[in-house]
């Protein structure tokens, strides 16, 4: 093989050996005796590839691409013998600065790779940078040959998952997670025991992809303590996982460590979902930093005004040009990355309203970027999952280009389980399509249920536990005078705004919750959870996070003893949603007998059996899944009767009769004190009365007929 | 980077020195392959090892795939705190024995 002429170098530079490249891959490569570097600017006029020792503050070399070496667009060029461990790299490129036709060339600036696989510079979390370095995110080589075994991405169907929405560092920051190393990856596995026994089987993490927590950072001007970009929905390079999440990152070793990550969950029957940010970079508007992007070609990846500004439909002061071909191309090739390179199941892409509009920010009826990701051959078995709105006003909720494919997060499952459940009137109705799977909103195009993830909770806004113990915000340790994060919670405080001593309130939150994991992984559709809502995590109130490290995001292990009644109660839903397919169709009820078991797939209850109350003033929910319709009738299971009683008095509910020859048994009745309040899945209890059944206020049973 | 070898029990113990990194490790992994090719099982004591790069342990995988390619086992002892961890992160030492001390290493791979 190292007969191949195209081995050897054919040009030097400085003491340097090198020969032209290939285009393709674009990014860093290794190859035979050297590093391949190729980069794209369709209006950049030449291109210097600048090359560092590790964290040195000066150039190694600088090499200016030779004209012959440039193919199309694209700069190409191999240099030999670099000890690639130790090899910073990043451009510089000469071309217009002129802002008025989109274009921002700095030749002082080094520029990092878009497709840069790891990025130095912030190795460390938290470690103060030093902004007088030139070059402040550098990017690295990385060995792309991590022993995967037998691993594969686990392929669960979507309608079997219960996704658990995690923040890495959040997780095992807290010195109450007991873990090695804080706040890593390595210390997400430590506690994947914990993970497994909750019952989940994906969880989605945060952003991992290289990002800066001190983009933007400030210390608070009352107390001092230091306010970051914690939450990294700010991308500085979309190809590299954040080193700050690694306990080996201060060796550069971050790419093996989230690897053995994914494997370890994998083997654990836990599928990994990452919350992606196409829509907007680190770079901000034009008072931003010039990181990559804004220096390689600007009017390529940016959305601009006519007057050659930057449109902001993220509200982050820039938006990424995803239709823009090249654009699309680099987001493919990221995600494809991930996919293969780490085995990643599946992709939540934030703001996913902006992948649906044109370059000048119109909204796409037939969004080419969209398209793309649904029918990608390598992506042909992720999850694709959008927040189906912007920052700019659009919101696709139920409309979101689907190809099939795309799942949404049902911000109206979120909305109207939190209405019904503070007893607000006129929510039965919806309620009646949210537990359904949101028929209204997804049995168009073939879409089915599975295209609902349904959600109470997420990293926006409340905790499930502050839901139920906050009227309003309190965001003012965010010093930005309590403006920020959304004033639409639809919460309820239970009478007391806060931590209470009372131990009605703590009776009242603690049932509430309950009634919140009862609708959230009773209803068809994809539940997803938040994490630490299983053990009644609080935020102190605080609806936008984003930027603390410190006890408001980290999970608090100390909860797991503290409200062992909760942990208890997800558990054991979890575990029943598990055990019972007719919780999980793939297709809609049809609200019909077409298994001529005598009962339609479900049919509609109230105080009276067969009487439902959609009338505005109910506040009452309940339903019969026919076990025999399970799986569309492919499935054998149990009948399943749920009753929710919203409203502030016990009310008595009389009861369908089970199939012939059962007997309903209690599963779950969230008016009872712990540990009365849920079963062990398969030990539910057999009802002494099987004609009523008195539940209680602000409560919820489950029953199973046997 | 400094490498020795002496037979213990009957089984080849590799005494290993310095730092193992991307300028190192080709050199080690050329001295250590034959050794491995030639005995199978090997016990490598790690206790001089005062660091080792991401090229560091991809040599170590290397070298057990080559010893597992001929039916033999690699087994680590001496390994420092800090390297325990790393390969630990990293998933590295799922691939290998560990011991405490080289005694060990060689009476349970001899059983195994």
């Amino acid at each position: 093989m190292d007969s191949r002429i195209d081995f050897y170098p054919t040009h030097e530079h400085s003491g340097y050996k090198l020969r032209p490249g290939k285009p393709y891959p674009f990014g860093a490569s290794l190859v035979p005796g050297g590093i391949n570097f190729s980069i794209f600017s369709r209006h950049a006029t030449s291109c210097t590839l600048v090359l560092f020792e590790k964290h040195a503050s000066k150039p190694l070399v600088e090499i200016p691409f030779p004209h012959s070496f440039r193919i199309g667009n694209v700069y190409s060029m191999v240099v030999f013998d670099l000890d690639c461990e130790n090899i910073e790299y990043g451009y510089r490129m000469d071309g217009p600065n002129d802002p008025a036709n989109g274009h921002r060339f700095d030749n002082s600036k080094i520029l990092l790779d878009p497709y840069a696989k790891a990025i130095g510079g912030r190795d460390i979390w938290g470690k103060t940078p030093d902004w007088n370095e030139v070059f402040q995110y550098r990017g690295r080589l990385v060995f792309e040959d991590f022993d995967w075994e037998d691993d594969h991405a686990l392929e669960t169907p979507i309608e079997d998952l219960v996704i658990y929405e995690a923040h890495v560092r959040s997780f095992t920051r807290h010195p109450s997670s007991k873990v090695k190393f804080p706040g890593t990856y390595a210390a997400l596995v430590e506690k994947i025991p914990y993970l497994k026994q909750l019952g989940i089987n994906c969880i989605e993490l945060m952003p991992v992809y290289e990002f800066d927590e001190f983009e933007n950072s400030r210390p608070n001007p009352s107390t001092g303590e230091m306010l970051y970009n914690y939450w990294g929905y700010s991308t500085v390079g979309f190809f590299a996982p954040k080193s700050g999440y690694a306990a080996t990152g201060k060796f550069g070793m971050q790419v093996d460590e989230l690897k053995n990550m994914v494997k370890h969950l994998h083997k654990n029957g836990i599928e990994v979902m990452l919350d992606v940010v196409f829509n907007h970079t680190a770079e901000g508007n034009e008072k931003g930093p010039t990181i990559s992007f804004r220096g390689v070609d600007n009017s390529t990846y940016y959305m601009l005004t006519p007057e050659g500004y930057y449109f902001n439909f993220s509200g982050c002061g820039n938006t990424l040009n995803c239709n823009n071909p090249i654009v699309r191309n680099m987001v493919l090739d990221c995600l494809r990355y991930w996919a293969s390179e780490y085995h990643i199941d599946g992709f939540r892409f934030d703001l996913a309203a902006i992948l649906g509009r044109d370059p000048r920010g119109a909204p796409l009826p037939n969004p080419p970027l969209l398209e793309t990701l649904a029918f990608d051959p390598v992506l042909g078995k992720c999850k694709l999952i959008a927040e189906a709105w912007d920052a700019g006003g659009l919101n696709m909720l139920g409309s979101f280009p689907a190809y099939g494919r795309w799942a949404e997060w049902n911000g109206k499952f979120r909305d109207h389980v939190r209405k019904f459940l503070r007893g607000d009137k006129g929510m039965v109705g919806k309620m009646g399509q949210r537990v359904q799977g949101s028929p209204d909103l997804y049995d168009r195009n073939g879409r089915g249920p599975t295209a609902s993830i349904n959600f109470v909770t997420c990293h926006d806004g409340f905790t499930l536990y502050d839901l139920f113990s906050y009227n309003g915000k309190h965001n003012e340790v965010n010093c930005e005078n309590n403006r920020d994060g959304s004033n639409d919670n639809f919460s309820w405080n239970c009478g007391h705004e806060g931590d209470s001593e009372s131990s009605e309130v703590r009776w009242l939150r603690h049932k509430l919750v309950k009634n919140a994991a009862v609708l959230l992984i009773i209803s068809q559709g994809v539940p997803m959870m938040l994490m630490g809502d299983e053990i009644g995590r609080t935020q102190k109130g605080n609806n936008n996070t984003y930027c603390h490290d410190s006890d408001l995001n980290w999970m608090d292990w100390s909860l797991v003893e503290k409200n062992t009644d909760l942990l208890r109660f997800f558990r054991n839903m979890i575990a029943f949603r598990r055990a019972h397919p007719v919780l999980r169709s793939p297709t809609h009820f049809q609200n019909r007998d077409y298994v001529g078991s005598g009962v339609a797939d479900i049919t509609w209850h109230g105080v009276q059996k067969w009487n439902a109350d959609w009338s505005n003033e109910s506040r009452i929910l309940a339903f019969m899944l026919d076990g025999r319709h399970a799986k569309g009738g492919a499935a054998k299971d149990n009948t399943i009767y749920v009753a929710v009683n919203s409203y502030w008095e016990s009310l008595s509910f009389s009861l369908p009769d089970p199939p012939s020859g059962k007997k309903w048994h209690l599963f779950a009745n969230t008016g009872v004190e712990y540990p009365g309040d849920i079963c062990i899945p398969g030990m539910e209890i057999p009802l002494q009365n099987q004609n009523d059944f008195l539940v209680g206020p602000r409560s919820a049973i489950i029953l199973l007929a046997r | 980077m400094n490498i020795e070898t002496k037979l213990q029990d009957g089984i080849t113990v590799i005494l290993m020195h310095g730092e193992i990194d991307g300028k190192t490790a080709p050199e080690a992994q050329e001295k250590l392959l034959p050794i491995v090719a030639a005995h199978k099982t090997v016990v490598m004591d790690m206790g001089n090892v005062t660091f080792m790069s991401s090229a560091g342990l991809r040599m170590m995988l290397l070298l057990y795939r080559h010893a597992t390619a001929g039916n033999g086992k690699v087994a680590l002892v001496g390994l420092s705190e800090q390297i325990q961890d790393t390969m630990t992160a990293t998933g590295f030492l799922d691939f290998f024995v560990v011991s405490g001390n080289v005694q060990e290493a060689v009476a349970s791979l001899k059983v195994s």
